[in-house]
């Protein structure tokens, strides 16, 4: 178990080794998160009480388009240098291949989230910040479950030559308990209520969150365990 | 025994659809409730209840269809036998005609029995996401190439798996309540006769177009095989 771990730390190392030194993905990716809270912000009226209800569908939309260019592409790189071969042949367990896989996908959307988070608030003035770390917290269960998911069809997709439409037709539909919970946590830290004087002041609900929270747990832990048992009869070359 | 599946299943729909549109449209009572005080209650829908016959039958085969082809495929790909993919494949194909079926007809009792075609409703989203799924599975199968029967496979099982999430996710409902102790208890002695006939009639119905579609599906794929082989073996141009 410890070997599988250091494997797949070794092939996330390796990726996002390549990634540092091209920073295509990331920067393509983060690039187009940015384009889409700008069109968020002509799309949705500006509205203080709007806006606090929308901010949080904002991110989790963002998460979701700009995971699946990333994910798409952190494939298309094994596939046009035909390196895919060469790490399923490896002499590792296929399932540190997948494991490794996901680490650096996850690492892409966390960046990409922590680049659109804070343009969000910037843009409409949301208080994304007030609870940062369970809002860190649910952004990373959030990117695990999309690139845990992502990885096991993007690599079963590798040499089929609709990949880019089918892969988001597979996952969205996939994805959208996650989008939910994500959603609805993030709303829930948003919450505001308005205090004496009638101005809206922020007003967590922890509970609610903590629920959501547990929610995005135990979908990505579900999710781990079956990808694990089924990536390997996916993938047979 | 097998030659005779489709015919004596299709015959049992046929006799159970014609003797429970009897009951269903003669015999059953109209539906209507009464408040303490003997005016008429919100829950009246007189004519309108009708469809739920139609209605309940239907999401009954969408709901055991999405298990049907999650259990399928996770045989299809333990024992790599394309028998039990084309079962999952029927299923679905199937299962997407139902789906519409239950997504139309609920529209039309949502308008009397709730002023909308549509809100989000709780069992209205889980049966929309099932359906999404289902129909994402299709598009796969028809359009992912050579792989598309493990990509659809793997799809299905994390449909699967993902239905509780989905069940969990959209909470509690004002949907009428489902089950044993649900509406189908409070029924009146007149429509329970027809509901369960009606059930019963359009399972067979289901399960004689999932077996015509298993051998339309095996015959193509049997032919698809048979042409390899003779091209491999040069008989063949």
């Amino acid at each position: 178990m410890a070997s599988i771990v250091t494997q797949a730390g070794r092939i996330a190392w390796k990726d996002l080794r390549i990634e540092l030194r091209s920073r295509e993905i990331i920067y393509t990716m983060a690039f187009f998160g940015a384009l889409l809270v700008v069109i968020y912000s002509f799309a949705f009226p500006a509205k203080a009480d709007l806006v606090r209800a929308a901010v949080p569908g904002m991110l989790w939309v963002t998460m979701a388009f700009s995971g699946t260019i990333g994910i798409g592409r952190a494939f298309d790189r094994e596939r046009e240098n035909d390196t895919m071969r060469a790490l399923l042949l490896a002499p590792i367990p296929r399932l540190a291949v997948f494991f490794g896989k996901a680490i650096s996908i996850t690492a892409l959307v966390l960046a990409v989230s922590l680049v659109c988070a804070p343009l969000i608030a910037l843009f409409f003035n949301a208080p994304l910040f007030e609870e940062a770390p369970m809002l860190l917290l649910v952004i990373v269960l959030g990117s695990a479950g999309i690139a845990v998911i992502g990885s096991v069809f993007a690599a079963t997709l590798l040499k089929v030559r609709s990949r880019d439409v089918l892969l988001p037709v597979i996952l969205y539909p996939l994805l959208v308990p996650l989008f939910v919970a994500g959603t609805n946590a993030t709303a829930a830290l948003l919450t505001a209520s308005p205090n004496i004087d009638g101005v809206l002041v922020s007003d967590p609900n922890f509970p609610a969150a903590w629920y959501w929270i547990q929610f995005l747990g135990f979908y990505d832990l579900a999710f781990l365990v079956l990808s694990f048992w089924i990536f390997e009869s996916l993938v047979i070359e | 025994m097998k030659r005779l599946a489709v015919p004596l299943t299709a015959a049992l729909a046929a006799i159970g659809m014609t003797v429970s549109l009897w009951l269903i449209f003669v015999n059953a009572p109209l539906q209507w409730g009464k408040n303490s005080n003997d005016t008429l209650n919100m829950s009246s829908l007189f004519f309108n209840q009708k469809i739920f016959y139609f209605h309940v039958a239907h999401a009954f085969m969408l709901f055991a269809s999405v298990f049907v082809a999650g259990t399928c495929s996770i045989a299809f790909l333990k024992t790599r036998n394309a028998r039990w993919d084309d079962i999952a494949c029927a299923a679905v194909n199937v299962a997407v005609l139902f789906g519409a079926v239950v997504l139309v007809t609920g529209s039309i009792w949502a308008k009397p029995a709730w002023g909308t075609w549509w809100n989000w409703e709780p069992r209205l989203t889980m049966s929309l996401l099932l359906w999404l799924i289902l129909v994402g599975y299709t598009l796969v199968r028809q359009f992912a190439g050579a792989s598309a029967d493990r990509v659809a496979a793997g799809m299905a099982i994390f449909g699967m798996v993902g239905v509780p999430f989905i069940y969990k996710m959209v909470g509690s409902d004002s949907h009428p309540a489902s089950g044993a102790n649900g509406v189908v208890a409070t029924l009146g002695p007149g429509m329970k006769g027809a509901f369960w006939l009606s059930v019963v009639s359009f399972m067979c119905w289901f399960i004689a177009l999932v077996v015509f579609r298993v051998q339309s599906i095996r015959a193509a794929r049997e032919l698809r095989e048979l042409r390899e082989a003779a091209l491999d073996a040069g008989v063949l141009e």
